[in-house]
């Protein structure tokens, strides 16, 4: 078989695959093909690389036109749905959440590496900055929704009183009212920060009523509390300062500023000495230069440093 | 070209096949981040190479497929170096079974700077480019082509929504855009940043 032949097959799964779900019938078919030979492999991991870089198209999407005729709203059900199908027996619900899953195109994968941003814009004008090392996903077709799996994005949203725009981030769900706000999603918890508009932040596990979140807002979440406080409004310029690649100090404490370094680069600083990590620092810093912040610790703290392969080690 | 028949049937719960798709997924990610970033380069070599151009195809599969083979065993260690002496063993060995090019042809290995420790392509410069070339490919698609694979990777629409949008069947669509991504990886990855082989 010629390398166009393989290519054309290989074309057909990347875009079935990338297009609707698939049934676990066609899903082992390809495995099959995929398992068959390194020319197989290669032809389909070359497409789909392609395809996947062609996400940068989307830069492009805020200058093409505007869908003329939205496709009727699909309403967005369900969680109704599987409460109507908790009433069935189990296999009942399995069947319906299998259809719903099938259903529905897969979400598109957006991610950043350690040091990188990214900005899509959406068709309806709506912006996401990814920050670094993050991980996020955009429901296809015409739903607003979006999943944060990992890291920070900065929101600034459309508004559009018949769709509104969900963000889930953990156990947690955002429903945007017009807004520009803040989340940061790691394993432990989520941080929601609101800066315009407003917004309702849900939990699905603690259970708390919906907080209505307004400008100044900070919403901290774990698997099982929730609580919003208010934060002065130069608190919340500071926690953007990434997007425009720089971290704010602000009477921060080194571990804290460490460790918050540490999210932007390759090469880690660790602080071995308790009372080293207690000192206090204020200030701009590139997030990309590790440098910066080392050279306050040894020329302003007069600390020790030592290099040792990817990591820098800092102590009295 | 050694071809492995699957040793399995793949079927559901297969227990081989969490530990299995770890390791295939190592080497998907080393061939997306350090093979197909020397594609340009590669089908370069070769264009310099080989006389005839139809057979470039063909080449560049079987290239790929031996390294892949050589990575699941065990990942080399510098990338450029091992494709380009793979590419190379191809050649010296079609020019035996074939007997056309003499074999000087494929002594220009040096000019690739393939013996020193040159870092690859700069990973700035490909980002700078990636979009030029993104732009470069959707110009180079039919009219319909395009408003196809402009519908699925920018708009997020589905096969469904976009035989509806553009009157066509879906099975047309699906066609489309898989024209579409063909056209898309050659013009992202064999192609120089000069935008000509």
């Amino acid at each position: 078989m010629s390398a166009a032949d393989i290519e054309a097959i290989a074309a057909q799964w990347l875009e079935r695959r990338d297009g609707e779900g698939w049934s676990d019938a066609q899903s082992a078919e390809f495995e099959a093909w995929l398992a068959q030979n390194h020319a197989h492999r290669a032809a389909y991991w070359r497409l789909k690389a392609a395809w996947s870089q062609a996400e940068r198209l989307v830069a492009l999407k805020s200058a093409s036109p505007e869908r003329s005729a939205p496709a009727t709203p699909r309403s967005r059900m369900r969680p109704l749905m599987f409460r109507a199908a908790a009433a069935f027996a189990l296999v009942a619900m399995v069947g319906i959440a299998a259809k719903i899953y099938f259903a529905e195109p897969a979400p598109r994968l957006y991610t950043t590496a350690v040091g990188e941003r990214k900005t899509l814009t959406l068709g309806d004008g709506s912006q996401i900055e990814l920050n670094t090392d993050t991980r996020l996903r955009i429901a296809s077709g015409n739903t607003r929704k979006v999943w944060l799996d990992r890291g920070e994005a900065f929101f600034q949203i459309k508004h559009d009183e018949a769709h509104p725009f969900f963000v889930i981030a953990g156990e947690h769900r955002v429903v945007d009212l017009g807004t520009k706000f803040l989340i940061r999603q790691d394993s432990a918890r989520t941080e929601v920060a609101l800066m315009e508009g407003s917004a309702r932040f849900e939990s699905t596990i603690a259970r708390t009523k919906p907080a209505i979140l307004e400008p100044g807002d900070i919403a901290y979440a774990t698997a099982d509390t929730v609580s919003v406080t208010k934060a002065p409004e130069h608190t919340l310029a500071n926690a953007l300062g990434w997007r425009h690649g720089v971290i704010i100090f602000d009477r921060t404490t080194l571990a804290e500023a460490v460790s918050e370094m540490n999210r932007y680069n390759v090469k880690q600083i660790v602080i071995l000495d308790p009372a080293v990590a207690r000192l206090t620092i204020h200030g701009r810093f590139p997030s990309n230069d590790t440098n910066a912040i080392v050279n306050v610790a040894q020329d302003i703290f007069g600390l020790r440093v030592e290099k040792r392969g990817k990591e820098i080690l800092i102590s009295r | 070209m050694a071809e492995k028949t699957p040793e399995t049937s793949i079927e559901q719960g297969d227990p081989r096949r969490a530990g299995e798709a770890m390791a295939v997924s190592a080497v998907e990610d080393w061939f997306v981040r350090e093979v197909l970033p020397l594609e340009a380069m590669l089908m370069h070599f070769l264009h310099q190479n080989w006389r005839n151009k139809a057979d470039l195809e063909d080449f560049r599969q079987e290239i790929y497929a031996q390294l892949l083979e050589a990575a699941e065993v065990q990942l080399p260690e510098r990338t450029k170096p091992f494709v380009f002496a793979t590419a190379r063993n191809l050649l010296i060995n079609r020019v035996r079974r074939e007997q056309i090019v003499p074999i000087d042809a494929v002594a220009d290995m040096e000019s690739f700077g393939l013996a020193s420790e040159e870092p690859g392509p700069d990973r700035n410069v490909i980002a700078r480019d990636t979009l030029r070339k993104l732009h470069l490919a959707l110009d180079r698609l039919p009219v319909r082509a395009r408003e196809a694979v402009v519908l699925r990777r920018i708009e997020g629409m589905s096969r469904r929504e976009i035989a509806e949008r553009m009157g066509i069947t879906e099975r047309t669509v699906a066609d489309h855009i898989a024209h579409g991504m063909r056209i898309l990886a050659n013009t992202l990855f064999g192609e120089t940043p000069k935008g000509e082989a």
